[in-house]
């Protein structure tokens, strides 16, 4: 009986939504709310189809109701580090894609990927074609360790190691010798963690996710059963939170194995700290302190107070048999302490070393100022220096740290600033602008093939598809032209 | 102790301040015309939302035998804005917010992975709520403007107790402060 009303209940409900959703498309059609065919609203371009491209649309969709945004993303498939760079035991970081295919879906947007922006299309050309321009391209470069050996086979940097697993079209070759026992990552943030925790955990486990295929095969067959994390400073500094510190410190099978003397002081210096440094500090205490199982045949730990100098090579000179590290000690104390060379050395055996000190943006056109020393386009709030009418936000914007949900206030922000220009008569919205109309005419007199949002859907059902067909929930196809085969 | 209760009633007198003249004026989105208010022209649809505590569906419209499980909250969005909304026990606080066009994030989708759903919970309602799990600390240590009384929204169930609970959207974004005011390091 109870069963009966509920149902009735939900076929109401139901039926008034569908009420309303063919009521709003009448409207649209009769041209009640204005589309992308009458063209007086302001047009704005977002160059980047990631993260900060898509929270820059949301915003300015929503703050706007007669705004057009248009999304240019170099590849193909739109989503950048959500599909490129989070890991692949993390699908439910991927979930802010739901969000994002809204954005791309609603009537004032559009998505054109495969647009390389600076070589198929200038930002001069955008910016005439558009009221503003946002720079959301992010930091596709890498910070290099500066060291000789650096260029050396089995020295990799972690952006192009977790391109790999995540199936980054420029990373499939990359092909990672796994057959060394110890590994050595550089730098103590997220993304080390990231790298230590995919090179340590079971296959059975990795084998259920987005993982290349390729990636699982070569992780399978991999003989690493030994990840040093090596930070230039203290346990107080590390970079990395405190999720993915005790995802390391659950990985089955695995023991925890640092050195006492890295965490001399740190126990008095607890209390003091906020609370987020503190329960991160307490968990890494206490894994330093139980270790775990000793029977575990894998061992992972953090190395503090280390700088690398040089990679070794083997007795051929042909590829990285260890690297030698400097030991430091800390001037200062807290988020600004320094480290300072002792003239100390240290060597360490490992066949595989990943550098993961940063991300790193680079000049996207000339037209566009760039500051080579932060490796940022220098802005205000948001708002490019010396150029009106362009904007950037996220990682290009700000530098290469931080979260999703970091990127999503900042993204916030240069919408607001640029929503405030538009209202302060800083943007001359009078004249018309034609948009997509305009660039898409170009791109195709130049034999570009854009690809729109409803053909990235043809990719994303091809991959779950095939993902389906080996246990997991996608199959990324690796390269390009594959891609726009079936789109 | 003594400081968490210092938090604790510092946090009430702001609630009690923004009771009696919600503040408008000072948000960039008023004085440019272009607040939408509680109803939003691009709100998210009612999503089937995944929680660490169970599926729970949308669904609009009530029976009278529903009725004592109604549960007032109000939201105050980041504008100072109260927003009063009547809920259902066993309804989700993001979930809730987005029913009603309350711009609170929910980019993980209440799956314990990220820190947009970031609220303050009103002191005498916090007290109520049970303990956090320990994943849900570990997204809130990455919350700007983290307080004594900082909850993530999607873990917040609605029931009859917290009936009058108030809800307030952390009034900042990392580098731009909706009123200007720039925060003693925390």
């Amino acid at each position: 009986m109870k069963m009966m009303r509920m149902i009735n209940l939900v076929r109401g409900s139901v039926m008034k939504i569908h009420g309303l959703s063919r009521a709003s498309r009448c409207l649209a059609a009769e041209g009640g709310v204005r589309g992308l065919s009458s063209s007086s609203g302001p047009r704005v371009c977002i160059v980047g189809g990631g993260p900060a491209g898509f929270y820059t649309a949301q915003q300015l969709l929503k703050a706007r109701q007669d705004a057009a945004v248009d999304v240019y993303e170099r590849l193909p498939v739109p989503f950048g580090l959500v599909r490129f760079g989070v890991a692949p035991d993390h699908p439910e970081v991927k979930n802010v894609i739901n969000t994002f295919t809204q954005t791309a879906q609603h009537e004032r947007c559009s998505f054109h990927g495969n647009v390389n922006v600076g070589k198929d299309v200038t930002i001069d050309e955008l910016r005439q074609a558009y009221h503003a321009v946002v720079l959301s391209y992010g930091a596709e470069g890498n910070r290099s360790m500066g060291i000789s050996g650096e260029d050396l086979p089995g020295v990799f940097s972690a952006k192009d190691f977790v391109g790999w697993y995540n199936g980054l079209p420029s990373n499939k070759e990359l092909r990672p010798d796994l057959s060394c026992e110890t590994a050595v990552i550089l730098g103590q943030g997220n993304v080390a963690l990231d790298v230590a925790r995919i090179l340590l955990a079971p296959v059975e486990m990795l084998k259920e996710t987005d993982i290349t295929q390729n990636a699982l095969e070569a992780l399978a067959g991999s003989k690493v059963r030994r990840v040093l994390i090596v930070g230039r400073r203290g346990p107080l500094q590390i970079a990395c939170t405190i999720k993915e510190l005790r995802e390391m410190v659950n990985l089955p099978n695995t023991r925890a194995d640092m050195l006492p003397a890295d965490f001399e002081g740190i126990a008095e210096a607890l209390k003091d700290l906020p609370r987020p440094r503190k329960r991160l500090t307490e968990l890494m205490m206490k894994a330093a302190k139980e270790g775990g199982d000793d029977k575990a045949e894998k061992c992972w730990g953090f190395r503090f107070f280390r700088s690398p100098v040089e990679v070794i090579a083997g007795a051929d000179g042909k590829r990285a048999t260890g690297i030698r590290l400097a030991l430091n000690k800390l001037e200062g104390s807290g988020e600004s302490a320094r480290a300072e060379v002792t003239g100390q050395l240290e060597d360490v055996d490992c066949g595989l070393i990943i550098s993961s000190i940063g991300y790193k943006s680079i000049p996207i056109d000339p037209a566009v100022p760039f500051d080579p020393r932060r490796a940022i386009v220098p802005n205000e709030m948001g708002r490019v220096q010396d150029t009106a009418g362009l904007y950037c936000s996220g990682w290009v914007k700000r530098g290469p740290t931080g979260v999703i949900a970091t990127t999503m206030n900042d993204s916030f922000d240069t919408a607001r600033v640029l929503i405030q220009d538009m209202e302060a008569g800083k943007l001359d919205l009078s004249v018309n602008k034609p948009g997509a109309q305009a660039i898409t005419a170009l791109l195709q007199t130049r034999g570009v093939r854009t690809v729109l949002f409803s053909q990235w859907e043809k990719i994303t059902a091809e991959e779950e598809k095939r993902g389906k067909s080996l246990g997991k929930p996608r199959e990324k196809p690796l390269d390009v032209d594959e891609m726009l085969k079936i789109a | 102790m003594a400081a968490s209760a210092a938090v604790r009633s510092a946090v009430s007198l702001t609630q009690r301040f923004v009771r009696v003249s919600p503040d408008c004026s000072i948000c960039p989105l008023y004085r440019l015309n272009a607040c939408t208010g509680a109803t939003d022209g691009f709100t998210a649809p009612s999503r089937r939302l995944r929680t660490s505590i169970g599926v729970w569906q949308s669904g609009d419209s009530s029976s009278p035998e529903e009725e004592e499980r109604v549960v007032n909250v109000v939201y105050i969005d980041r504008c100072g804005q109260r927003i009063p909304v009547q809920a259902r026990a066993g309804e989700n606080a993001l979930h809730l917010a987005h029913k009603h066009g309350v711009d609170l994030e929910g980019a993980c989708e209440a799956s314990l992975a990220c820190s947009t759903c970031h609220v303050y919970v009103s002191s005498e309602h916090y007290e109520k709520l049970p303990e956090p799990e320990e994943r849900e600390d570990d997204m809130l240590d990455m919350a700007p403007m983290l307080q004594e009384n900082s909850r993530l929204g999607c873990q917040i169930v609605l029931t009859p107790e917290l009936d009058g609970m108030e809800l307030t959207l952390p009034k900042v974004t990392r580098n731009f402060y909706v009123d200007g005011h720039v925060p003693k390091p925390h």
